[in-house]
């Protein structure tokens, strides 16, 4: 997967609270078998009228946040589902960054398999950033090295991860070829579990 | 004797492969269930590495998503017919045993794990699909992954994680009669939330929990994930022995014996201390009735739509607002006074012979109402056969119910049974997200009891009036 270190983008803010998978993609969309291509599905529901035609009231379809790689949102951020078309199609359409005040766990996992820093801030941090990116075009800085967010104009928040999800999305690594390095151990776990 | 220990260290503590400072544990994992829409891509990535499957014999799959629940044999959208042929072909290349839409034992893959005796305590289980979370009823480590982890387990049959945090859901007391596990599971996110289990394994204890048959316990954990927790679970006891004995792939004889000793010995020890602890008393749980957009949004049958007016902070007032929107209600209304137009008896939940059972019992000899579609879709093929072996079928079809094959159906709406925009259904499923049955539809959650009698009502009833009511 492609690594992340640093990242600066345009922030698109969406005010609300436990949006789940179903919400960023709808389940008429999983029946592909790639990986590949979902960008176009993401938030369909919120984003399309039944005949396809945008929601001109759903501001994604605002052209200024055309460029946006940062995402705002409320609370429980990915809850339901397991789905891993949710950060597929979040990746696609352009975010690499996901800032909320929390997150469901099993999405916020596959976000780290996909090169995408989910970042929990605490409730009045994400509320600045949300006002500030309601009112203006907003750019941010994410700095998973320092575990810090920042804009231009004296905002700065720090945040916690894990050390190994840190060091699996700086590096980008395959998790798969670092646990077959302990393919021995793995094999003697079975061999004495008979 | 050593700390006293609850159910998940002592899983946690048998299955932990290698462990290093700063790192999450390597964890075995006993058994791999895989259905058809989060596994294409995993497989393909083994393919692309040229990888293979570690442990086949600890894999099953089966499909249930996307099959269609009438002519089952003609799919006629390409692209689900696609995603079959590809589980098919890929369970073919890397020699997965497969239920595939032709088996007999094919159905909901939280249905058929057990059925099979597949699921038994101790196990660590996962599957690419949130409610795997149901497993936990045996006292398993059952927990969903996304398709990246799926591919990770097949090839490693193994996964990263840290050592998860445990919560004590106390249940107090006995439920009253009619009163389901359903509505209780309902009635303690509803209390508790939608968030309160993030980040925590959830462990139902209790007087009402321990009397709970198995197929109640699967509905409990089931909708651990509506809580936000990746797993729950329930400690092995006797309830748990005897649904295991003589299904197939459990042991047999003598082993058995020395099994169902070490499943009885995983039980939560006395004193054992968990990180975080929440009661409820079972006696006042009523039967539940979601009204909103998430499984926390529910009510008792006997409360009405909650005002906007209510909220404590501006968050929770939009989303109300937002709710009552989707929903089409009004606040402060009945729930009882909305009227429906379809009822889904079917989903991992809910779809097990007892659940059908019970709502047989509340429709037999009644009919379903002019203005409402009714669709019963058994968890499993053995489940449609064993129902069908005792007539109740014909109770719902007698009643104006369409009985359909076994799968996933109108919980998620991915093949042919969707909800119209703007119309409302009354579903034994887990999920009243915007759009989950249909772009538009209004689900509402509801135990299989209440799903019938408001099939025959044609608006939400309180079940023990009805159940009382001589036919
Ligand atoms: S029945 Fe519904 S919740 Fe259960 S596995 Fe199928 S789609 Fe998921």
């Amino acid at each position: 997967m492609e690594p992340i270190q640093q990242h600066e983008g345009l922030v698109y803010p969406i005010n609300r609270s436990n949006i789940d998978t179903d919400q960023i993609i709808p389940k008429q969309f999983l029946k592909r078998i790639e990986r590949q291509g979902f960008g176009q599905f993401l938030f369909y529901n919120w984003r399309f009228h039944d005949d396809g035609t945008p929601r001109e009231d759903f501001s994604l379809n605002n052209p200024v946040y055309e460029a946006a790689s940062i995402l705002v949102a409320g609370e429980n951020f990915g809850c339901g589902s397991s789905r891993e078309h949710a950060p597929w199609a979040l990746q696609d359409f352009g975010f690499r960054v996901i800032i909320a005040p929390s997150f469901a766990d099993i999405f916020y996992n596959n976000c780290s398999k996909n090169g995408i820093l989910p970042i929990a801030l605490k409730q009045e941090e994400v509320e600045a950033i949300m006002t500030a990116a309601e009112s203006s075009s907003y750019h941010l800085t994410a700095d998973l090295e320092a575990q810090r967010v920042y804009d231009n104009q004296g905002f700065e928040a720090s945040f916690d991860i894990t050390s190994y999800m840190r060091e699996m999305l700086l590096n980008g690594w395959d998790e798969i070829s670092v646990t077959l390095t302990h393919e021995d151990k793995i094999s003697q776990f079975e061999a004495a579990r008979g | 004797m050593g700390r006293p220990q609850t159910i998940v260290e002592k899983i946690w503590d048998t299955h932990v492969i290698h462990q290093e400072e700063n790192k999450p544990d390597l964890l075995y994992i006993d058994l791999h269930l895989v259905h058809e829409v989060t596994s294409p891509q995993a497989f393909e990535g083994l393919r692309m590495k040229n990888r293979k499957v570690r442990r086949p014999d600890r894999t099953f799959a089966t499909m249930d998503h996307n099959v269609p629940t009438i002519a089952r044999h003609f799919i006629s959208d390409p692209v689900s017919r696609k995603q079959m042929e590809t589980l098919y072909d890929n369970c073919q290349e890397f020699d997965i045993p497969l239920a595939d839409i032709n088996h007999p034992d094919q159905g909901i893959v939280h249905v058929i794990g057990p059925q099979l005796g597949l699921t038994q305590p101790g196990k660590t289980i996962v599957c690419g699909d949130s409610h795997t979370s149901t497993h936990g009823a045996f006292g398993a480590l059952a927990f969903g992954i996304g398709t990246s982890e799926v591919e990770h387990v097949l090839a490693a049959q193994s996964i990263w994680q840290a050592r998860p945090k445990t919560m004590n859901v106390k249940v107090n007391g006995r439920l009253s009669p009619s009163v389901t596990a359903k509505d209780l599971i309902l009635a303690i996110i509803g209390k508790f939330g939608v968030r309160f289990g993030t980040g925590y394994v959830l462990e139902f204890t209790g007087e009402a929990i321990e009397n709970l048959t198995m197929e109640e316990r699967m509905t409990i954990c089931n909708m651990s994930i509506e809580a936000g927790a990746r797993a729950g679970l329930i400690s092995p006891d006797d309830t748990t022995v005897e649904f295991l004995r003589g299904r197939r792939h459990a042991p047999e004889g003598a082993a058995f014996e020395e099994a169902a000793a070490s499943w009885k010995a995983l039980a939560t020890d006395d004193g054992a201390a968990y990180d975080a602890v929440v009661s409820i008393d079972a006696e006042e749980v009523e039967p539940q009735v979601t009204w909103g957009i998430n499984p926390g949004m529910c009510l008792p049958v006997s409360g009405t739509v909650p005002s906007p007016a209510q909220a404590e902070t501006d968050a929770e007032r939009e989303e109300i607002e937002r709710a009552l929107d989707y929903m089409g209600l009004e606040a402060g209304q009945a729930i009882t006074s909305v009227p429906i137009q379809h009822v889904f008896i079917g989903s991992c939940t809910n779809s097990r012979l007892s659940d059908l059972e019970r709502a047989a019992e509340v429709i037999r000899g009644q009919q379903v109402h002019e203005d409402v579609r009714a669709l019963v879709v058994p968890g499993s093929q053995t489940v449609k056969q064993q129902a069908e072996e005792k007539g109740i079928d014909k109770i719902f079809t007698d009643a104006g119910f369409e009985w359909r094959e076994a799968g996933c159906s109108m919980c998620l709406a991915m093949n042919d049974d969707v909800v119209p925009p703007g119309e409302r259904c009354a579903s034994t499923s887990n999920r009243n997200f915007e759009g989950r049955q249909g772009n538009g539809a209004r689900t509402h959650l509801v135990a299989p009891e209440m799903a019938a009698a408001a099939a025959v009502e044609g608006r939400f009833t309180d079940v023990r009036k009805f159940q009382q009511t001589p036919v």
